[in-house]
């Protein structure tokens, strides 16, 4: 069952030694050099252009929501192309392996590939890039300059990265965990997974679980405390409504996966017996605990997104959201719902049909308000003069990709159903099906969408279309055979097939993958092409679109206290609403300004806290209590920190409002 | 219904669209919700220890049971020692309110030392249990025992840690605003921990000598 013996432990390295770097693995080595290769030229010219000192000072220890937002998307972008190296590596590896091929990747590294694709896209790569969504827009949308607690908000981020660090290093020193992305026992324990590859999986997932957590107690707070005067529940933006359901349920749920994950690690280095065959230990236990926390996770990911398609529909229809108060009633009923139908993942299980009945039907039922979410947008467009800018073409794509997603899921939903599709590829299919379809469209909408407020111009329409037809096309094609294959009863997670029939479906979808490279490559360029014409995409309104929410009152990008003078809100769409009744912006009269100082707390933290990962993973104790003493002693240090606010003059307000507004007068808006 | 109606025809040229007059949001304005959530969190960590508590408890893989581990006399003294600090914080928030920080950091060390008291019967308990055998390894049951009972001592254990640095920050800065906040927040913790070993207490010893 164990590919090697669990290794012998010295007191000062604990289980590391030179056998940790995997040099015997021909991928590993030449990835590892293109990355080396690759940092080193970052550094060196960060170095070269003196740019650590603007780095640290503005970026890395920024409590402005807006930057600490934008880091987050390049953590989740930068996350997303290891994380979908692995997804090419596999379909690749799948297409090759028939016919007594043993493909090219062995069954040790191909385990690690398919579990640390799972890991990395679901908790670097999509929780990122939410997270980074909600920071950046959530503020401006409610009209506050910042979120309520600036300092947790830069901690959260670090943690976050910190947990990806730790992640990224199991690539080249050690191993990542062979169990799959949830990490089922007993295959996680330690009787079959004795090496560092679990470690890995469970201190990552914990370091970036403290960031999550903490970051979904601030924006609810944020959301609850920090609305402009006027800014009811009711007249909340539908992405704020949509954002505030997704933090209740991160906070509702991370700590359940803490809790699980920590119970798994107390088995792993104590020898307690909670998941364990033997003593008692129920593995279904841990089953359970994990999809308590998993299914609201994948509502937490989707949710925000839903709040953007709501945006941008109504933006791009030049028309007030069809249904705002269904909207948000079906935001809330998909939150409720989202905690009791964990069971769906595994009717497998043996719960019998009463059980299982129950779960199948509140799991069907969660499809009516996600229904008629669909009919709002919809309608919304109905007699819109609908323009098809790129985060509407996403926003298209999305609801045509969503709702096959969805079908497929309420037949999965359907346990005799399941006790044939369960595990199979079926089941991958339908959630890339919802995931992609859904939550990634989104991005790609929002990025669209908000890019030109967060840096001042539009993205570059030309390769903005190349990606997009590269993804939705690619999407089909690669996910398509999936289905049907799945139908034919192959299950997920193989690494070689013997029916030869079976091959022209995974090349097809290997072809797919292919196409969405090209898409990824694509948005690459239109980024870079959209940075080098800044000057041609130049936005000076700050309201590209014709915008109907509270981000676009201001500049863009907008200055650090987001606004001047805190809007006043009247109606749902406050700031169509004070174009309409032609709302001045005021241009004299400013005061001082409050706002969070700098601090480099929250890095040094974080980096602590990955120290404590790494010597955790690796049995090295004395490493291990050091960097707990100094985290908490850090801690506590910083608690002794009472100033950790500034002024912002009304004189260097007034500079930088009178800049926006000789700016506005010559767009001459 | 006659003049008054015709009286807000004028309103729009009134709205504001912009609060022109503004004041800052006073410091620490949502500290209170944000710990509160915090607490709803760290509260289903316990849920799920619970949980597993309830699950697990009855599989003791023929190892002892809590009718063969459990004295609930000094279980019994141990809730009294929390209860008492319980009362005590309630004591340091009194006389914060009353603006004596003498006063208030006495009440928080009599509160630490009835957290320690707590501590120091529960590590006795645990060692006891492991000298005897009834080790987290050796059953699902005491697996679960165990890490529940010790995740809430380590919550008492920190909360002692924030205690004393809350004692030296008053010793230096006095009855500041940011100083009393953290005191209501630690005074949120300590009673949350209190409510949690009642479950503790019922749960676990009360109904465990039912079994």
């Amino acid at each position: 069952m164990t590919p090697h013996p669990a290794p012998e432990t010295g007191p000062f390295l604990g289980r590391l030694s030179l056998d940790a770097l995997p040099l015997h693995e021909p991928i590993l080595v030449v990835t590892f050099i293109a990355v080396a290769i690759g940092g080193l030229a970052i550094i060196a010219a960060i170095t070269r252009y003196r740019l650590w000192g603007y780095l640290w000072k503005e970026w890395f220890t920024t409590i402005d929501h807006k930057r600490i937002g934008i880091m987050y998307m390049i953590l989740g972008l930068v996350m997303f192309l290891r994380g979908f190296s692995d997804a090419i590596m596999m379909r690749l590896q799948q297409a090759m392996a028939f016919g007594g091929s043993e493909g090219y990747l062995p069954a040790h590294h191909y385990d690690q590939v398919f579990t640390a694709h799972g890991v990395i896209m679901i908790f670097f790569v999509a929780m990122p890039f939410i997270t980074g969504l909600m920071n950046y827009v959530v503020p401006l949308q409610i009209g506050a300059r910042d979120v309520s607690f600036p300092f947790l908000n830069n901690f959260s981020f670090w943690m976050t990265t910190a947990g990806a660090v730790l992640c990224m290093i199991s690539l080249f020193v050690g191993e990542f965990a062979q169990t799959g992305w949830l990490a089922y026992p007993p295959l996680s324990g330690i009787a079959y997974s004795p090496n560092v590859g679990v470690d890995y999986y469970i201190w990552s997932l914990q370091i970036a679980g403290v960031g999550t957590t903490l970051s979904g107690i601030n924006l609810i707070v944020t959301i609850l405390k920090l609305r402009a005067p006027g800014m009811g529940l009711m007249k909340m933006p539908v992405f704020t409504w949509t954002s505030l359901c997704a933090n209740i349920l991160i906070v509702a749920s991370f700590p359940v996966l803490t809790a699980c994950l920590a119970l798994l690690s107390l088995d792993r280095y104590v020898g307690t017996n909670f998941f364990t065959n033997d003593f008692g230990g129920s593995a279904m236990m841990y089953v359970n605990l994990i999809w308590i926390w998993g299914h609201p996770e994948v509502y937490i990911l989707i949710l925000p997104l839903f709040g953007v398609f709501s945006e941008v529909t109504s933006t791009f229809s030049g028309k007030k959201l069809f249904g705002y108060t269904s909207m948000v009633y079906a935001t809330v009923c998909i939150t409720i719902l989202s905690y009791i139908v964990w069971l769906h993942h595994f009717f497998t299980m043996g719960s019998g049909a009463s059980v299982n009945s129950f779960f199948g039907i509140t799991t069907m039922v969660i499809s009516i308000p996600t229904g008629a979410k669909l009919f709002n947008w919809l309608f919304t467009m109905y007699r819109g003069r609908i323009r098809f800018e790129l985060p509407m073409m996403w926003t298209v794509a999305f609801m045509l990709t969503f709702v096959v997603g969805g079908m497929t899921g309420v037949l999965l939903a359907v346990p005799p159903a399941d006790f044939v599709l369960h595990n199979s590829l079926f089941l991958i299919a339908h959630f890339h099906n919802v995931i992609i379809g859904g939550v990634l469209f989104g991005l790609f909408a929002a990025i669209n969408y908000w890019w030109p407020k967060a840096f001042g111009f539009k993205l570059d329409v030309f390769w903005g279309k190349v990606s997009f037809w590269c993804w939705v096309v690619g999407f089909w094609l690669a996910f398509m055979p999936l289905y049907i294959l799945g139908l034919m009863g192959v299950t997920r997670r193989m690494r070689v097939f013997d029916d030869p029939g079976l091959q022209i479906w995974f090349v097809i979808a290997g072809i797919g993958a292919a196409v969405i490279a090209v898409g990824i490559a694509a948005m690459l360029v239109q980024f870079a092409v959209s940075i080098w014409k800044r000057d041609q995409l130049r936005d000076e309104s700050g309201d590209p679109w014709g915008g109907r929410t509270l981000e676009w009152a201001t500049s863009s990008p907008p200055p650090v206290y987001n606004f001047a003078f805190t809007p006043v809100i009247h109606d749902l769409d406050a700031w169509h609403d004070m174009k309409a009744r032609g709302a001045a912006r005021p241009t004299s009269g400013f005061r001082d300004i409050h706002m969070p100082a700098n601090t480099g707390a929250g890095v040094i933290l974080a980096g602590i806290s990955l120290v404590m990962g790494f010597a955790l993973v690796w049995h090295i104790w004395w490493l291990a209590g050091l960097s707990f003493v100094a985290l908490v002693a850090t801690a506590i240090g910083h608690t002794f920190n009472y100033k950790r606010d500034y002024d912002i003059p009304a004189a260097a307000i007034a500079e930088v409002e009178d800049a926006r507004t000789r700016q506005l007068a010559a767009a001459g808006a | 219904m006659s003049t008054t109606t015709l009286a807000p025809a004028a309103a729009p040229e009134e709205l504001r669209f912009y609060d022109l007059d503004e004041h800052p949001h006073p410091e620490g304005h949502s500290t209170m919700l944000g710990f509160w959530i915090y607490l709803m969190s760290d509260c289903l960590i316990f849920a799920i220890l619970f949980a597993c508590y309830a699950v697990l408890g009855g599989n003791y893989a023929a190892g002892p049971a809590p009718k063969d581990l459990f004295e609930l006399p000094l279980v019994a003294l141990n809730t009294a020692m929390l209860l008492f600090s319980s009362i005590t914080y309630g004591f340091a928030v009194l006389q914060m309110q009353q603006g004596k920080v003498r006063g208030t950091q006495l009440w928080l060390a009599i509160t630490g030392l009835f957290g320690l008291a707590f501590l120091g019967i529960e590590l006795s308990e645990f060692h006891h249990l492991i000298e005897i055998g009834a080790t987290p390894q050796r059953s699902a049951f005491l697996s679960a025992f165990f890490t529940l009972v010790g995740t809430h001592g380590l919550h008492v254990t920190f909360g002692t840690v924030w205690l004393v640095t809350l004692m030296v920050q008053l010793g230096r800065h006095g009855l500041i605003a940011a100083n009393k906040r953290r005191i209501m927040c630690l005074s949120m913790f300590w009673h949350f921990l209190d409510v949690v070993w009642i479950g503790v207490f019922t749960i676990v010893y009360l109904m465990g000598m039912l079994r």
